[in-house]
């Protein structure tokens, strides 16, 4: 199997449904010629010509109002956001138009739009190149909401998403595109060559929406995590040495209640982790999710680690993004009480 | 998934092409450039209908020896045009001297203005010091004119200790309330229609002040600059809206955002003038921009400013632009530099010479070596020291809530 980092493994996800189906397009700021600042388009141009790997004018309201437009005239648009932290122009046609065409239609119109757009900091980008938002549009009903943490996820994941037909905003968390990252900046990242889940198939499979995976089972504490966090996470339990279950939720929304409530109810202890800011993020539906289906397994109250309340900082940015030493200090708050 | 398969779809969709790419030649031929002098300056109370021309034309004032010609010939003493490119140098030096540190791993990012140094000097050199600048990431040329030290410049680049803005932003994301330069958004196009808004503050208190905006090509795509365009026309707002076609954003070229007219010619469906304005002639940038001031300042509303000129470097230091545009096209560009044309006419009306020019680049490459030095005994983005890390909970609101005091002492800072 050939190995791909995850902008390679993305890429193969849209060139493998533009050869199958002609209604498939990629659209976007500098995602034809040029091939995206991420490069995840890179060579579609080429293969499809510039109407299939199309690029268009600074303006993401008008990016994702029409490829509605094209999506209900019979198009499969895949619509790049250069940045999420450049979504919000598109918020309009997104919250009012896009997430509720099926539903005051009464089921007559809709649109297989999917998102797709780099997330998360860790990158010196500052707070217009690093936020996390997803928890903005998982508020909104009618959306699906992704996030991958890894090359073999997102391709199969990104495949099953442009094939939905309901919307999906799709976040790929930037700082992992080339390998993962386990919250020490000070070393060297390894590519995700390195790893089995950067062994990627050509051709076509899907990863299924709403399906999570546990990365690792254990029996004292369930952490979930998504994204890049999955990794720091994973390190943090390897450098404590203790023995959690971390679940990779893949798909926020809808989300796999299942998979969770079997493993808190398990464990009875659980620590939800995320990037982005705290008050009202998706943690906040983690908890109240795992309140709710696991109350009388709980041996301890539910940590949350996450960023601060702040915009998305330049200098403080390891200060803010949570490390291995803040969701360690959480898992023991759990794992103390009785 | 639902999609029927469709074999055999012939497109028709029309997609615009590039000024060159990496493959062809860059070809400016079918540039219509009309000579320095060539249009006329209407007065500036001027019905905006009567400024037709000026939206299609290219106002130019410098022409290829080095005079200055015509009605637009701003006349300005051979002071200050020495002041204009010696402001005009120490931007390409100070360029120059901070993509070398982001090369070498001193920043995290960093933006030149290279070739389009003459838009931000000769507008902020016509404008008053009252008058508010609301800039796009391109205009670090309005900084020097207005006198901001170069060493405060390179400590917020670096996100240091000394960082006015406390390492809260990407390097060149200034803000100087003491200049009247307004704080940067990375969010492209939002700051146009914001500076509609300064300007109806303005004339609703009774005061002359004017706002100046900058939006690149790419960003006429937004829409808040219509919602500036809009609202400027409607309140008469004194206010200077500038596009600074550089041809080119990122990769993708103008003929995205503008094709087959002007983005000047867009004023006139908002009875507003529109002048197209060669932004490598420091001079008509400079005669353009006293116009629409003054316009604005006689309660006559606002003008667009289409200042075309090209984006000789990358776009930032993230890119190549070899991947997506011709490698000579640079060389290519019709109008010139803008250092070399005022360069030329200065020594052509014998107020200048090579020596000087010589003596000043050198003065100024030491400047900015002094200056460095001096910025990163103050810190650097990666060593520190920063602001102390409690900053980073400070000015999310003026008085800081129970919420974020409690994150701050989980932090521990
Ligand atoms: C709302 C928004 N969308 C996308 C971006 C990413 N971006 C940064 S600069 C840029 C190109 C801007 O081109 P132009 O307006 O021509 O200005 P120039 O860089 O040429 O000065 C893009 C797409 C952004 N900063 N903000
Ligand atoms: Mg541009």
């Amino acid at each position: 199997m050939p190995a791909m980092n995850m902008i390679q493994a993305l890429n193969s996800a849209m060139d493998v449904l533009m050869e199958r189906d002609p209604a498939v397009l990629v659209m976007g700021e500098d995602v034809g010629y040029f091939g995206g600042v991420f490069r995840c388009t890179e060579g579609l141009y080429e293969k499809y010509g510039a109407h299939r790997a199309l690029d268009m004018p600074i303006a993401e309201g008008g990016i994702v109002a029409t490829a509605i437009g094209m999506g209900v005239n019979g198009l499969r648009p895949v619509v790049e956001i250069q940045f999420a932290d450049y979504i919000y122009p598109a918020f309009d046609q997104i919250v009012s138009e896009l997430a509720r065409l099926r539903h005051r239609s009464g089921g007559e119109y809709s649109a297989p739009v999917t998102i797709r757009t780099p997330c998360g900091g860790g990158i010196r980008g500052g707070q217009t190149h690093s936020q996390s938002p997803e928890g903005v549009f998982t508020h909104v009903c009618g959306l699906k909401t992704v996030m991958p943490s890894n090359p073999y996820d997102a391709k199969g994941l990104l495949i099953s998403a442009i094939e939905d037909d309901d919307p999906v905003i799709f976040f790929e968390p930037k700082r992992i595109y080339n390998g993962p990252f386990d919250g020490d900046h000070h070393k060297a990242g390894q590519p995700w060559a390195n790893y089995p889940q950067g062994e990627v198939p050509e051709g076509y499979y899907k990863v299924p929406l709403g399906k999570a995976a546990v990365v690792r089972p254990g029996s004292d504490v369930t952490i979930l995590a998504y994204g890049t966090m999955v990794h720091v996470a994973a390190a943090a339990i390897e450098t404590a040495g203790i023995d959690a279950e971390l679940i990779d939720l893949r798909t926020l929304l809808p989300l796999d209640t299942e998979t969770i409530a079997e493993s808190v109810q398990k464990t009875g202890r659980c620590v939800v982790i995320h990037e982005a800011t705290r008050t009202s993020g998706f943690g906040a539906e983690l908890v109240a999710e795992v309140q709710e289906s696991c109350f009388w397994h709980l041996k301890a109250p539910i940590e949350r680690v996450t960023g601060w309340d702040t915009p998305y900082p330049h200098a403080f940015e390891w200060e803010y993004f949570p490390s291995q030493e803040r969701i360690i200090d959480a898992i023991q708050r759990t794992l103390e009480t009785d | 998934m639902t999609s029927p398969t469709h074999a055999g779809w012939q497109s028709k969709l029309y997609v615009p092409v590039a000024s060159s790419r990496p493959d062809q030649p860059a070809d400016f031929s079918k540039l219509d450039i009309p000579a320095a002098g060539a249009c006329a300056r209407p007065a500036t109370d001027a019905a905006a209908e009567q400024t037709r021309d000026l939206a299609y034309g290219l106002v130019r004032v410098l022409d290829d020896n080095g005079q200055a010609c015509g009605d637009w010939n701003p006349q300005l003493s051979p002071d200050q045009l020495r002041q204009g490119l010696k402001h005009m140098l120490a931007v390409r030096a100070y360029d120059e001297r901070m993509f070398r540190m982001q090369r070498q791993g001193n920043l995290s990012f960093y933006m030149k203005c290279t070739g389009e140094e003459a838009v931000a000097v000769a507008q902020a050199m016509a404008l008053e010091s009252g008058d508010m600048l609301f800039p796009s990431y391109r205009q670090q040329g309005l900084l020097f004119v207005r006198g901001r030290p170069v060493l405060d410049m390179m400590c917020h680049c670096l996100s240091n200790s000394r960082d006015n803005i406390k390492g809260r932003q990407l390097p060149i994301m200034y803000s100087w309330k003491e200049g009247n330069f307004f704080t940067i958004s990375g969010n492209l196009g939002t700051q146009i229609s914001q500076s509609v808004g300064w300007a109806m503050a303005s004339a609703y208190k009774g005061e002359d002040h004017v706002s100046a905006a900058w939006v690149g090509d790419g960003t006429m795509a937004a829409a808040d600059v219509y919602h500036a365009l809009h609202f400027a026309s409607t309140y008469r707002a004194p206010a200077l809206l500038n596009v600074v076609n550089n041809q080119w954003a990122i990769s993708t070229p103008q003929s995205f955002a503008c094709t087959g007219t002007t983005f000047a010619a867009r004023a006139q469906g908002f009875s507003m003038p529109g002048i197209r304005v060669d932004g490598n002639d420091f001079l008509a940038v400079y005669a353009v921009t006293q116009w629409a001031a003054e316009r604005a300042r006689q309660g006559h509303g606002p003008t667009l400013i289409e200042l075309y000129t090209y984006r000789v470097a990358s776009h930032s230091t993230s890119d190549n632009p070899d991947a997506y545009r011709g490698k000579d096209e640079a060389a290519q560009w019709p109008l010139g530099d803008p250092l070399e044309r005022l360069k030329a006419h200065l020594i052509a009306i014998g107020e200048w010479d090579d020596a000087q020019h010589a003596a000043v680049e050198a003065e100024l490459k030491a400047e900015m070596t002094a200056n460095w030095k001096e910025a990163i005994k103050y810190g650097s983005l990666e060593e520190g020291p920063h602001w102390p890390v409690s900053a980073m909970f400070e000015d999310v609101f003026k008085e800081m809530p129970g919420h974020l005091r409690k994150q701050r002492q989980d932090l521990g800072v």
